[in-house]
């Protein structure tokens, strides 16, 4: 079992809900400030956006924060080299799609992201069925492959997925991109049926933007994904310190 | 068995060509990609829904369209030059045959609506027309710079009672028309289907769309045949995904024929590109140094796509087909020598497959060769801009 597993199974098995806030890597250049900030107030892992030019499974708010990234010169070597010095204990978790990776080679992907701290990682073009190259660089490098569950998912890959995902099971609420819709949808049944099947932790995501919402989906599952609803905090110019608060009444809401 | 019989057979059951194609989709829309391909195969394995299609091509979309022999472009190249008329077909292109099967299997499928992407808007109105004609509610995602370089397609496929909705993400063209139609397609997979335009995406658009243009391919080599033409010594056309490309190679793909397909310099995803992950699909895309990709520039809308329909990535990489890029500059000298010596003006597009066969006549192309010209569409939708550029106004 990977490492983040581990810990986010521990995490669960103290009664605690996760809190994964999502952030994209380099939108400023304080960047590594903000996702301090989230780790001081209580987030229990961190999701890092690294940019690219056509993300297909994200809404407007992403695509513009992966715009702005790009426009200042992010890439997947300096998000890394980034992180590497941000130096915490809290589980780091990339989010990218896959050509940014199958550019840079699998195996060098793999390697980079653990040399730079990350646990995890989310490739939401990736399907399973594409993905046992992939799976087995980062399994030689401790590097955890999370899978989502969509509300389409039949039962028969809902079990595949959740029986081949590593660290935790995505739950995405809803049929749609992230941070086009919210409410927490179809989260509840889809963890239900995980449960059936696996062990491993689940959270659910896309369509999480409110402590109200974060609380109703933590009381059926083992932690919530934030994503567009804190990115437009920062599109919206945000420090630091708006982002501690943004973090703790979601921390609130959810303990 | 010769190796070329496996040519333009079906993909392998990852639903790839060599190395190229696959299904990289967000797990939201696997299932439909997976109900599409059984869907798909078992219509195309039907009689009755092979006959309907046919029928539906022929009393309303006009084929076959005819083989018409180039004399006079013959002459001046100093080849015997054969043209597929695709811009007689209705809606003027080769896009047609692709949205009729797709359309016919969306009913088949129970579904009642259907979404597509468009660049300059040829496959959009297409789809339009197609959806007006079986009754299927129409939405087309265009680029907000296409909906204001091509306003009348706009409004031609409002005409058709279809929405169109300028895309206003990213760079604002075709590819993230693509990426926003992928969008779309996840909020409303259940009850929409999404008609691709092109031999791309993710398994299996590549395959079927490349099965409902193969008629362009099936029809002209009995033309030809019927013409004492067996295999031409070449078979050229424009390639953007490379749809008509892929459907008039389908009929020579294991002949000797010589297959050339025609990009534009500005998108020369086999020339200038390497193998990525794109809309779906592995394949050749345009990309920087980061695995970024890169927009397409060129004179023709139609052919403003950073990639190539993974197929024609494998036929490149097997050398079965070539590809080779003409710059914007040869275009419109050959679209004036078509329509001066045959009375056919072509799509800026077809005008690249036209351009390329004027270079290379009496070169690669040695004099006498035959050679099918795939007439991908025709010139109507771009008058205006040649004439602008005629009067040096772009
Ligand atoms: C007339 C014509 N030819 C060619 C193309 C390029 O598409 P494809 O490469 O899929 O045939 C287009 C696309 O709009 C077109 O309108």
């Amino acid at each position: 079992m990977k490492s983040l597993e581990v810990r986010l199974r521990e995490i669960r098995d103290s009664g605690r809900k996760a809190l994964v806030p999502y952030f994209m890597a380099g939108l400023s250049e304080d960047w590594t400030d903000h996702v301090a900030g989230a780790i001081h107030a209580g987030a229990d892992a961190v999701e890092i956006g690294i940019p690219f030019s056509d993300p297909m499974m994200d809404g407007v708010v992403i695509q513009e924060a992966a715009l702005r990234a790009l426009g200042s010169g992010v890439t997947f070597d300096s998000a890394c080299d980034d992180l590497a010095r941000l130096a915490t204990e809290v589980p780091l978790i990339a989010m990218t799609y896959f050509n940014i990776f199958h550019h840079y080679g699998i195996e060098r992907s793999a390697g980079r992201l653990h040399s730079s701290g990350l646990s995890g990682v989310i490739v939401p073009d990736l399907s399973l069925e594409e993905s046992p190259e992939w799976v087995a660089s980062c399994d030689a490098n401790d590097v955890a492959t999370i899978f989502l569950v969509a509300p389409s998912s039949t039962p028969e890959r809902l079990k595949l997925i959740a029986q081949s995902t590593q660290g935790f099971a995505y739950a995405s609420a809803r049929m749609a991109v992230t941070g086009s819709s919210s409410g927490d949808g179809e989260g509840a049944r889809i963890v239900k049926a995980i449960r059936e099947v696996s062990t491993v932790p689940t959270y659910i995501g896309i369509g999480i933007t409110t402590p109200e919402q974060a609380r109703a989906a933590s009381g059926v599952s083992d932690g919530v994904i934030v994503g567009s609803a804190l990115v437009q905090v920062l599109l919206d110019g945000g420090s630091a310190s708006d982002v501690e608060r943004f973090i703790g009444d979601f921390r609130r809401a959810i303990d | 068995m010769s190796d070329s019989a496996r040519y333009m057979a079906k993909p392998d059951e990852r639903g790839r060509f060599g190395e190229f194609g696959g299904q990289f989709v967000p797990e939201a829309l696997i299932p439909a990609c997976q109900e599409l391909e059984v869907a798909f195969v078992e219509a195309w394995a039907d009689t009755e829904f092979v006959g309907e299609y046919r029928q539906v091509l022929h009393e309303f979309a006009g084929r076959p369209t005819p083989v018409t022999p180039l004399h006079r472009l013959s002459e001046h190249l100093g080849l015997s030059v054969f043209a597929k008329r695709e811009d007689l077909a209705h809606t003027g292109s080769h896009k047609i045959n692709n949205v009729i099967g797709q359309t016919l299997l969306t009913k088949r499928m129970g579904k009642h609506r259907v979404i597509a992407e468009t660049g300059a808007g040829q496959h959009g109105v297409a789809t339009a027309t197609a959806a007006a004609r079986l009754g299927l509610a129409c939405t087309v995602y265009m680029g907000e710079v296409d909906t204001l370089r091509q306003s009348l397609n706009v409004f031609r496929m409002e005409l058709l009672g279809a929405t169109v909705v300028p895309v206003v993400s990213g760079s604002r063209t075709l590819k993230d028309a693509v990426n926003e139609a992928m969008r779309e397609w996840v909020s409303c997979v259940s009850d929409t289907h999404y008609c691709l335009g092109s031999v791309m995406g993710p398994h299996p658009f590549p395959w079927m769309v490349r099965e409902f243009q193969s008629i362009i391919g099936i029809e002209a080599a009995q033309q030809l045949r019927d013409l004492g033409v067996d295999p031409p010594d070449a078979v050229i056309a424009c390639v953007g995904g490379g749809s008509n490309a892929a459907g008039v190679f389908a009929g020579f793909a294991n002949t000797a024929a010589r297959l050339i397909g025609v990009e534009a310099a500005g998108g020369s995803a086999v020339g200038t590109g390497s193998p990525g992950v794109l809309h779906g699909m592995r394949s050749l895309l345009i990309q920087d140094e980061f695995g970024q990709i890169e927009e397409a520039h060129s004179i023709s809308a139609g052919l403003d796509y950073p990639g190539i329909g993974p197929e024609h990535a494998y036929l490149a990489d097997a050398g079965r087909a070539e590809y080779h890029a003409i710059a914007d500059h040869d275009v419109i000298e050959a679209l004036r020598l078509l329509s001066e010596l045959e009375g056919i003006i072509p799509a800026l597009e077809t005008a690249h497959a036209v351009a390329w066969m004027t270079k290379e006549a009496g070169q690669s192309l040695r004099s006498g060769s035959t050679v099918l010209l795939n007439l991908s569409g025709r010139g109507d939708k771009d008058v205006a801009q040649v004439r602008a550029i005629l009067r040096g106004e772009q």
